[in-house]
């Protein structure tokens, strides 16, 4: 039990190394399975020792935080591992037909590896106390993530991976300058001895340009508008599971360190009373939330579409961030939830269209709502939620960023969020519309409905965004868990 | 006047970091053939190592090997953090210059205009 919070990472890791050897793809699906089903039940317990005890803290190879490296996991970190370990465990039956179908089989192995190498990086990230670890961690879940996005049939994968690896770097490259920056002010890699230290030299130059450096760092990494570029064509030509994975948990996980960084290392007072944080910060979030929704309505590739309409979503999850009060991080949080499953929910729907009729254009999907019903009513079932429409979870965080908005005296920001539902509201409009009530195109006429082994997933997801929006104090009440520990300041 | 000089040579590492890590970028940004791109990236990359390498000597200080005779070592930690940094670097250019020969491939030019030019007049 001691070693839990290791084993977090080291089974996804040796998981990817396993799969590398045995070559075979259903051999390779079933590590990967195996792997994905495990990690969210050590995750859901770390989750519940940190409810309880608060802290759980550990020290790798027994040495001292100021020297070694320590995970470190609180209500925070335990609430993102339980996000991430739950959809790689929701996306693994689903895995197998559509990664079978979309790739060579000699290529499904490497898939897997890649998958569970990204899975490892990103748990990493979240569980780690360790400003330098986190670095080596983001980047290993990256290069595998490029390398995901590559396998894409189209030759478009390629470039999009490519353009991901140039921009993620320069992400990453900011945020360990930043840390360097920290490290040498502070003395300590340290995260939470970070955070006592730097409180002494908060107001020097070094300390300064280190929170610009990692805020534009992870901003890159988590796609923040105008940081969003790589997103767009890395969603729409990496295989449907890359996809689903990587739009449900990446830009998750970038938003938590950010968060960390913001409200744990360098402190709320000091981020949002000093610096001109939440101005920057509020005016991108809402740059996003109108852009690339905008975009998003005029894109003929569903898929693309809804990679725009990520950009969008993450507006909200950083306005909730920006606002940095109780309401507004807990909307940000419940957010983060809310997104990660819709997201996983439609890209994976999108997914099943992809392995039964070979495209997601939107014209060529008219009418498949006749011959995939559930599917496309999955899929109906989350693009609500995206809207936010009530009784599902979609609603809950838009409720708090609104309330939040309206605490902090901007009624404004309240009608923007209302307003940008509608733009969500066109945009899948157009999808639903499209597949429920066009003619059938010859395409959706030759498809059949998915295999049970991706509508169980598809509609545990769909399911759990009504039964989360129904019972919407669940997934407030540890938003707001967590809302209260960032603001709460160290320890 | 002899300030300036005096602050320039005080810190000049500070400078060759700085003078790396912009032009590193620039190149990143400015060239469109995407083996020069990550020809940039490496030498953006390699500017960390600096940054985090130098402060590591203490002055007067010796290779961090206990010893009775001295008293003052340099800091081995950033040593460490590049070496595996240094990793990271080779990691990402090898991908990178492999994602660039499966372009190549696919495409028959590594040069991105040319690129967004087949893949728009499809």
């Amino acid at each position: 039990m001691q070693q839990l919070p290791v084993l977090q990472v080291v089974i996804p890791l040796l998981g990817a190394l396993l799969c590398a050897l045995v070559r075979r793809p259903l051999a390779a699906w079933l590590v990967a399975t195996v792997v994905s089903w495990t990690v969210p039940v050590i995750a859901v317990v770390l989750l519940h020792e940190a409810l309880v005890d608060g802290v759980v803290s550990y020290h790798l190879g027994g040495w001292d935080p100021s020297l070694g490296i320590e995970y470190r996991v609180d209500v925070v970190n335990g609430l993102i591992l339980v996000i991430v370990s739950v959809i790689a465990a929701v996306i693994a039956p689903f895995a197998r037909q559509s990664v079978a179908a979309e790739l060579a089989p000699e290529r499904v192995a490497w898939f897997y590896t890649m998958y569970l190498l990204s899975l490892a990086g990103m748990l990493g990230i979240t569980i780690t106390g360790d400003a330098f670890n986190a670095f080596v961690f983001l980047e290993i879940s990256s290069l595998s993530s490029y390398a995901l996005i590559a396998l894409g049939r189209d030759r478009r994968a390629l470039v999009a991976a490519y353009q991901y690896l140039i921009l993620g770097t320069i992400g990453a490259t900011f945020y360990v300058i930043g840390v360097g920056l920290l490290y040498v002010m502070t003395g300590t890699l340290n995260l939470g001895l970070m955070a006592e230290r730097v409180v002494a030299v908060e107001t020097t130059r070094p300390v300064i340009a280190a929170l610009a450096f990692i805020t534009v760092g992870i901003s890159l990494k988590l796609a923040l508008f105008p940081l969003h570029v790589w997103l767009p064509n890395a969603y729409a030509y990496a295989p449907s599971t890359a996809t689903v994975f990587l739009a449900a948990t990446s830009t998750k996980v970038a938003i938590y360190l950010l968060t960390r960084f913001l409200f744990f290392v360098f402190g709320a007072r000091f981020v949002f009373g000093e610096m001109p944080v939440t101005p920057i910060f509020v005016a991108f979030s809402i740059a996003a939330i109108f852009v690339a929704a905008t975009v998003a309505v005029f894109q003929s590739d569903a898929k693309r579409l809804l990679a725009y309409s990520s950009v969008a979503q993450i507006g909200y999850i950083t306005l909730g961030l920006a606002l940095a009060t109780t309401t507004g991080l807990t909307g940000g949080f419940v957010h983060i939830i809310a997104h990660a499953l819709t997201k996983a929910a439609l890209f994976m729907a999108l997914g099943a269209i992809m392995f039964r009729a070979g495209t997601v254009a939107i014209d060529d999907l008219g009418g498949i709502g006749r011959t995939m019903p559930l599917t496309v009513a999955a899929l109906t079932v989350a693009g609500l939620s995206l809207i936010g429409i009530p009784g599902t979870i979609g609603f809950v965080s838009k409720w708090y960023l609104v309330v939040a908005s309206f605490e902090a005296g901007w009624w404004w920001l309240a009608f923007l969020i209302v307003a940008s539902s509608l733009i969500t509201l066109v945009y899948v409009g157009r999808v639903v519309e499209a597949a429920w009530f066009r003619e059938p195109t010859a395409v959706a006429l030759a498809a059949r409905e998915a295999p049970a082994a991706m509508l169980i997933p598809i509609w545990l997801l769909a399911g759990a965004t009504i039964y989360l929006g129904l019972d919407a104090g669940r997934a407030a009440g540890i938003a707001g868990k967590v809302a209260a520990t960032l603001l709460g300041g160290p320890q | 006047m002899s300030g300036l000089v005096g602050d320039l040579v005080a810190h000049f590492n500070q400078w060759i970091t700085v003078f790396l890590m912009v032009s590193g970028l620039f190149i990143v940004i400015a060239r469109g053939n995407m083996i020069k791109k990550l020809v940039g990236l490496s030498l953006f990359q390699t500017s960390v190592y600096l940054l985090y390498i130098a402060p590591g000597k203490i002055l007067g200080g010796t290779a961090p090997i206990i010893s009775p005779r001295f008293s003052v070592y340099s800091n081995p930690l950033p040593h460490v953090l590049i070496l595996t940094a240094i990793v990271v670097g080779v990691a990402t250019l090898a991908l990178g210059l492999a994602l660039v020969v499966r372009i190549n491939e696919a495409y028959g030019t590594i040069e991105e205009d040319e690129i967004f030019e087949q893949d728009s007049g499809r």
